[in-house]
């Protein structure tokens, strides 16, 4: 499908999303939604967005967001979907590891650096830094005076 | 530096492979549940070299922060440098002039090259012969000698910069890369025989770590391990960047799914680098070396993103830019994680000895998985 094809098949399936346009079709929904359409994006034939490339977060100071980056095998379209988080305190989201099991090891690497917890993963640890380390340090307002040298 | 950990009643063990064993090429370390020498678990733990380039990155400008890269994957710096530019230049619009395209690619492939040819040297010695590290590293170093030539630099080069690279090439840069593909070609005939076609290395590697295609694409594979599975995934023929579109080159496809199969992907894309190296050597354009670029690059408010192939998959480079000197966030998606992450597929049923096998046809780099 092209990018306006995409676009337009998604509206008419997700009419509460909006739309931003760059080098991809992007989809912005709320986190809520995400189990909802990330299945509908997986196992609608009409899309076949059988591999998920990449999973970042992003902390936008008030809000995050989870941003996942689609492609298709068979059509070798690509689609981010970004599902904004509006408690910044307490970020929860559902997790999408059942739909692509490559997100599980992603999805830890989040919750590491940014503390964002994903709901229903099974193995929710930290992924590089020890268990037992103090703050989430991708985040923007992340302070260590000892490992970070202001330049 | 195998040591037991715990005996469960079920008979099953417990035990730490690493992160200082000689066969995880790195600081990796994994905690293998076994029965008897079958393995039943396995779970790699991270985080030993962790450097956090993701944050260094977000303190550093849109020209530095391209020098860390370096430092991830180490083998395919080139690579590496090549997909951060490239995400850069998407935001400043900049068209290259021809000669760098030309000099990007030859230096990428020629980084593929002697990746490859570390990765065959390194197998060989995990399993148990010392002959291949020798072969690998003959041609590896020629490689090296021409990279130091032009970027005066061996490993982390630091040569490709927004805006085209950094110098012109050394002059004696062609004469050189010609030598080099009749070496190789006179060489190459040598790794076949010494392990492709040796019945012990086959017995170590055939039908051992086998993953489906429908595995590796929900794992998340990429590179020689989901091309050893029969799974298209070369972003140089799926997504093409720099000229790849005008290149003859093959993508190299095994079905068989298990080490051998990753093996003999590895070995026969070798070929197609050189392949790509002779119709390049001969047709640099003259010209430019770099387009203009401003000294401080300031990108408009947006998102970018590129992917490349490297040695071992796809790299991808999440860039988002505020408007300001410095990136808001950079985010990696590193090949080495997802492949890293399809181990337990491949390990488990298998015994405790295959295990180097499986890890050795990963061509783990554990500096790409970390960051």
């Amino acid at each position: 499908m092209t990018k306006e094809e995409l676009k337009s098949t998604l509206t008419t399936l997700f009419p509460e999303a909006t739309f931003e346009e760059n080098a991809f079709v992007n989809l912005n929904i709320s986190s809520v939604d995400v189990l909802k359409v990330c299945t509908e994006l997986k196992e609608n034939t009409m899309f076949d967005f059988d591999s998920l490339v990449c999973l970042s977060c992003v902390d936008w100071k008030t809000h995050f967001t989870i941003v996942y980056l689609l492609r298709s095998r068979s059509f070798k379209h690509e689609l981010m979907v970004k599902a904004k988080i509006d408690n910044h305190e307490n970020a929860e989201i559902e997790t999408v590891r059942n739909l692509w099991m490559t997100a599980h090891w992603h999805e830890r690497e989040a919750y590491d650096f940014f503390g964002v917890k994903f709901l229903h993963h099974p193995d929710l640890r930290r992924l590089f830094n020890p268990d037992d380390w103090d703050g989430f340090p991708l985040r923007k307002d992340y302070m260590d005076e000892v490992n970070i040298v202001e330049l | 530096m195998i040591d037991v950990l715990e005996t469960k009643d079920t008979g099953e063990f417990i035990i730490n492979v690493g992160p200082q064993h000689p066969s995880t090429h790195g600081v990796l370390h994994l905690i293998i549940t076994l029965d008897g020498e079958m393995i039943k678990d396995v779970d790699p733990q991270l985080g030993y070299i962790h450097r956090s380039i993701e944050k260094m990155s977000e303190k550093l400008s849109y020209r530095q922060f391209i020098y860390v890269t370096s430092r991830m994957d180490y083998l395919s710096s080139h690579i590496n440098n090549q997909a951060c530019s490239l995400a850069v230049e998407q935001g400043l619009g900049v068209e290259l002039p021809s000669r760098a395209k030309v000099i990007r690619i030859m230096m990428a492939e020629l980084t593929r090259l002697a990746s490859h040819c570390l990765w065959y040297g390194s197998t060989g010695l995990d399993l148990g012969a010392v002959t291949p590290f020798f072969f690998g590293f003959r041609e590896r170093d020629e490689i090296l000698d021409i990279f130091e030539d032009t970027c005066g630099a061996r490993l982390t080069m630091n040569y490709i910069v927004p805006g085209g690279v950094m110098y012109d090439l050394h002059p004696d840069f062609q004469k050189k890369v010609k030598q080099f593909i009749i070496n190789f070609k006179k060489n190459f005939h040598e790794y076949n025989d010494l392990l492709s076609g040796n019945i012990i290395f086959q017995n170590r590697t055939k039908g051992v770590g086998y993953i489906s295609p429908q595995d590796v694409i929900a794992l998340g594979c990429t590179g020689p391990v989901a091309r050893g599975s029969g799974v298209s995934c070369d972003i140089r023929k799926w997504y093409p960047y720099e000229g790849y579109e005008n290149l003859q080159f093959d993508e190299i496809l095994e079905t068989d799914g298990d080490c051998f199969a990753r093996y003999m992907v590895r070995l026969r894309e070798m070929e197609q680098s050189i392949r790509i190296l002779e119709q390049l050597v001969d047709a640099i354009p003259e010209g430019d070396f770099q387009a203009k670029t401003k000294n401080v690059i300031k990108l408009p408010k947006g998102e970018y993103y590129q992917k490349v192939e490297t040695a071992r998959g796809e790299l991808g480079v999440y860039l988002i830019s505020d408007g300001s000197q410095y990136p808001y966030r950079v985010k990696y998606r590193s090949p080495n994680f997802s492949n890293l992450f399809a181990m337990k597929t491949m390990a488990v049923g298998q015994k405790i000895g295959d295990l180097v096998s499986v890890m050795a046809m990963l061509d783990l780099v554990i500096p790409d998985i970390d960051r």
